[in-house]
């Protein structure tokens, strides 16, 4: 249960969320049209003349939309409709040439499923909680109207209008906005691993429409106001924040919650309000003629099932289990789709390289990603598939240290040098000298030194302060500048010391 | 051998194809006799928007050309046609008689049109009809009324050619083409054909392609042939027929040598008489040609039995809502955005310009049928209309399979009357829309269904016939038309007067 509360001057509120979220479908072409689908094309350039609504133009439907909507229900665990339907939902906007959208109100693809958000005491989250999702039904985009390319006309660009969207409508399962927030991360992180959508929600690839309401701890369900067309993770939690506190404002100064479309401004992190339930269109939806109901066959489904990877969890947990990995490093390793693949490819690289099996190297690759690679691309402002050091690269670094030619403090020198220059490990480990000593002759002198100059210490250490044995290692490893084998100088020292 | 133009242009399909073949006269003189016929019946009959006479010279003398060189000449090779203005021509004004399109050329050629020129047709123009095909009488096309070439004797009192194929109707009996491409939502095809001593044929829904041709009501519309005789009518459903990827719906069958397998020999066939087609007020000279159909195809060899369609009478209000509810929405496309009229209004604003555009754009008859549909379609409507209405429309569907257990096809008249004047119907929407009553439910049915010319009434003045087939038995429909066809031995035309 989440026990985030609005502290309102009357007393607490619960808040109610639940969010449509609008995921464009990863296809070559549109739903219902060839045309390319591609971000960022010239206006008008990826029309065809199905997409721009001309007369006796008719609807196809693209095979490779509908295999993604299953893939997405099949990876929520959700009911897959053999049966489903298009409608066509009816208004007139200039970015929407056929003058209705064609979409499933009645009969959708994709029936209940759910997904899991992780517990996370710092955001509030104390346990991991169900979210269900009612539905993903498929859909065609608008197009995009533009207002500022002439003084008195608004223009139009059809690139978007068809392109395939799927609508997954989740249960009004959440209660704050870190759940929200957590819910939509994680339906991203599933969404981008079965690669039915890239998630780019600054390229509005995936945006969500948020529903709010407020009530009594245990009450009954308040009035809603949808949000439209919040395109972040973090603007939705915002979203959420604000609606809920002017809910609460309303109704604790005596007003009545309106159904309504409310519009977030990302500026000023407040909604305001679009249009009231009164001037909601009349969709006049009804099952679209032009297009005959869609049916799935079983060996569609089981070829759907069978082309689904791992997804989070179960890779979270096989981490945890068969890699041994910390709860923490799997949660991190496994939260995006760039993140594991880097990590799979680094973890069988490394293997290979040290002629160990995976699951004797994944924690050695796993912190070393975490808390070495990580830190260094953020220190360079890169991301994980912009890092300049390879996963070879990166294995061959991982191999010197798992084979003790140097020490995990010079790795990280020798990671700053492959940076800068591009070179190899063991290039640089040459190059630089750093190669480790593990002769114990040499090993020996310089102990010998130090616990010579160092009598009273010695004497002390024999009188039962043991602790001083780091002392005497990193004298040793000093005067060794660093390229000691930390276990020989040990066993020296033990010996020695007695 | 035919030496004159008058001649020639008395010839239908088969015979102009076969002369063409034969060397009894060229491709292009056949083209410039209904070139000529065209020209000179244009200010009388107005059953052409616009002509292209230099369109149908080029495909003649392609043919004539093919023919010189010995190539193989397709199954229309030689026969100049006219094509319905709802079906998107390329390079060619296509308007669906209306001012919403009026200067529209399309950049893409219908699927139908473009198989039959493939097939050797040229075209000789596009051929008027009512407004998006809706009307009954062809009165509602913004270029005017299509005059009938029929007249009643010592009259010159205007009437119809029949609707929405007025045009084509009328340019057959006229011999201003051989054969016409028609469109068939409710009778389209059918009544035309039966008021003008025609022969035509609307297929299996499903048969021919939608693709490219304006749409009125998506689940009814369906191409078809009108000729006249029912050879010629097979011929060239032949030639337009066939699976079209680009349509969702449809059929993916081959198409059958109907040509080829054409018979009149009836013997084993049943003929089912539906009791619920003798409706009050029929007048005894539409009763009569009945009986003298049922005669006839008893001579054939037929069975012939009573049966029963008992959802007949809830047929036309069924049509009258989905057909509507259809066109209300498919006819939102034309909005003054992207193409077609555009009125805006000084000062105006996106909805101003809407309403502005489709008040200019749309005729009453494409007004009150976007009203209806609209209505029908409305929350707190839609299930005691649309709903309702496919209900019937499935009884409907059941009635007819239950008959074709017992018969093989359904003998009907095809209209309630013989044409009517201009002007008769036009201020009474209702008595207008009676005009479809035997025609509408074998469109709600999706059956194949075709008028053949049975007689004249005492006004000299042509009745129709109407056999309804089984889905996809378009030989059966066809057989039993050539049967009446044999008998009937009507040979009646118009008196030339333009």
């Amino acid at each position: 249960m989440s026990t985030y509360r609005i502290q309102g001057a009357t007393g607490d509120w619960e808040v109610v969320i639940g969010l449509e979220v609008h995921a464009q479908v990863t296809s070559n072409s549109k739903l219902f049209s060839g045309s390319a689908t591609a971000f960022g094309a010239e206006p008008n350039s990826q029309v065809s003349l199905i997409d721009a609504a001309m007369p006796g133009m008719l609807p196809v439907l693209n095979g490779e939309c509908i295999r993604q909507a299953v893939r997405t229900g099949m990876a929520i665990d959700a009911q897959i409709n053999k049966w489903s339907r298009f409608d066509r939902k009816n208004y007139f906007y200039a970015d929407l040439p056929q003058g209705y959208q064609i979409s499933q109100l009645y009969h959708p693809i994709v029936g209940e499923g759910s997904l899991t958000i992780e517990a996370d005491e710092k955001a509030g989250i104390p346990e991991a909680k169900v979210i269900g999702v009612e539905r993903i039904h498929v859909e065609q985009d608008a197009g995009k109207l533009m207002h500022d390319q002439h003084p008195t006309m608004s223009y139009v660009d059809l690139n978007r209008s068809g392109v395939a969207l799927m609508e997954i409508v989740s249960r009004p399962d959440m209660n704050s906005p870190a759940e929200a927030g957590a819910y939509l991360s994680k339906l991203r992180t599933i969404l981008r691993y079965v690669g039915s959508c890239d998630g780019n929600m600054d390229q509005g690839s995936m945006r969500a429409d948020v529903n709010v309401s407020v009530r009594r701890p245990g009450d009954e369900l308040g009035t809603r106001t949808e949000t439209k067309n919040v395109n972040s993770v973090r603007f939705v939690m915002q979203a959420i924040e604000h609606e809920a506190n002017r809910q609460v404002d309303v109704i604790e100064g005596g007003g009545k919650i309106v159904q309504e479309t409310r519009l977030f401004d990302p500026n000023t992190g407040s909604t305001r309000s679009m249009r009231s339930k009164e001037d909601a269109h009349d969709y006049r939806y009804f099952p679209d003629p032009d297009l005959l109901p869609l049916v799935l066959e079983d060996a569609f489904l089981e070829d759907c099932r069978a082309s689904l990877p791992e997804l989070p969890d179960a890779k979270r947990a096989r981490y945890e289990g068969e890699l041994g990995l910390s709860a923490y490093n799997a949660a991190v390793l496994t939260a995006d789709v760039d993140t594991f693949r880097w990590f799979e490819a680094l973890l069988a690289e490394t293997a290979l390289a040290q002629g160990k099996q995976p699951a004797e190297v994944a924690k050695q690759a796993a912190n070393w990603l975490i808390s070495e690679l990580f830190g260094a691309l953020n220190k360079l402002g890169k991301s994980l598939d912009e890092s300049p050091v390879s996963h070879e690269q990166a294995a061959e670094l991982l191999a010197l240290v798992g084979k003790g030619t140097i020490s995990g403090s010079i790795a990280k020198q020798v990671l700053e040098i492959m940076l800068e220059t591009g070179d190899g490990a063991t290039v640089i480990v040459e190059r630089e000298g750093l190669k480790q000593e593990s002769d114990t002759g040499a090993i020996e002198a310089k102990v010998d030194e130090i616990l010579a100059a160092n009598g009273d210490k010695v004497e002390q250490y024999r009188g039962g302060k043991v602790a001083l044995f780091g002392f005497f290692v990193g004298q040793t490893m000093k005067a060794m500048q660093g390229k000691a084998n930390p276990g020989v100088i040990n066993e020296i020292l033990k010996s020695k010391l007695g | 051998m035919p030496n004159s133009s008058n001649s020639i242009t008395d010839l239908g399909v088969a015979a102009i194809r076969d002369g063409v073949a034969a060397g009894q006269f060229s491709a292009v003189e056949v083209a410039e006799a209904f070139n000529a016929n065209v020209a000179a019946a244009q200010d009388a009959l107005n059953a052409f928007i616009v002509a292209t006479p230099e369109k149908a010279i080029e495909a003649a003398k392609a043919v004539d050309a093919a023919r010189s060189a010995g190539q193989a000449l397709g199954p229309m090779a030689g026969v100049p046609i006219g094509m319905k203005d709802l079906f998107a021509t390329e390079g060619v004004q296509t308007t669906a008689a209306s001012h919403m399109l009026e200067g529209f050329v399309p950049q893409y050629e219908s699927t139908v049109s473009r198989k039959l020129w493939e097939a050797g047709a040229g075209m000789l123009g596009k051929l008027n009809l009512d407004q998006f095909a809706m009307g009954s009488s062809n009165e509602s096309s913004y270029f005017g009324n299509v005059i009938s070439p029929w007249q009643r004797p010592g009259s010159n009192a205007q009437l119809t050619p029949g609707g929405s194929s007025g045009g084509s109707s009328a340019a057959i009996a006229a011999r201003l083409a051989p054969a016409a491409t028609g469109t068939d939502t409710g009778g389209s095809i059918r009544q035309p054909a039966a008021y003008t001593g025609t022969v035509g044929i609307k297929p299996t829904y499903g048969r021919c392609s939608r693709w490219g041709v304006v749409a009125y009501a998506s689940s009814l519309d369906q191409a078809g042939s009108m000729a006249r005789d029912v050879t010629d009518c097979a011929i060239m459903l032949e030639a337009m027929a066939g699976f079209d990827p680009k349509d969702s719906t449809s059929l993916d069958l081959a198409v059958p040598a109907w040509t080829a397998s054409l018979s009149g020999d009836l013997r084993g066939k049943k003929v089912g008489i539906p009791r619920e087609y003798r409706v009050d007020g029929m007048p005894a000279e539409v009763d009569a040609i009945w009986e003298q159909g049922i005669a006839w195809a008893k001579d054939a060899g037929a069975e012939v039995v009573e049966v029963s369609l008992p959802h007949t009478k809830y047929a036309l209000a069924a049509y009258y809502i989905i057909a509507p509810a259809e066109a209300s929405s498919n006819l939102a496309r034309y909005d003054g955005v992207r193409y077609g009229l555009r009125d805006l209004p000084d000062g105006a604003g996106l909805q101003d310009m809407y309403a502005a555009t489709r008040a200019a754009g749309f005729g009453d008859e494409v007004k009150r049928r976007i009203l209806i549909g609209t209505y029908v379609l409305s929350a707190g409507f839609y299930d005691a209309y649309y709903t309702q209405a496919q209900k019937v429309r499935t009884l409907i569907s059941q009635d007819f399979a239950k008959a074709f257990e017992q018969v093989d096809v359904l003998l009907t008249p095809t209209a309630p009357s013989a044409a009517f004047a201009l002007g008769e119907n036009v201020d009474d929407p209702l008595s207008m829309y009676l005009n479809d009553v035997f025609t509408v439910p074998a469109s709600l049915a999706g059956l194949p269904a075709m008028s053949v010319p049975a007689g004249l009434d005492a006004q000299g003045l042509p009745l129709g016939l109407q056999i309804i087939g089984r889905p996809l038995d378009e030989q059966g429909v066809l057989n039993a038309g050539l049967a009446i066809e044999a008998r009937a031995g009507f040979t009646a035309k118009p008196e030339k007067w333009w």
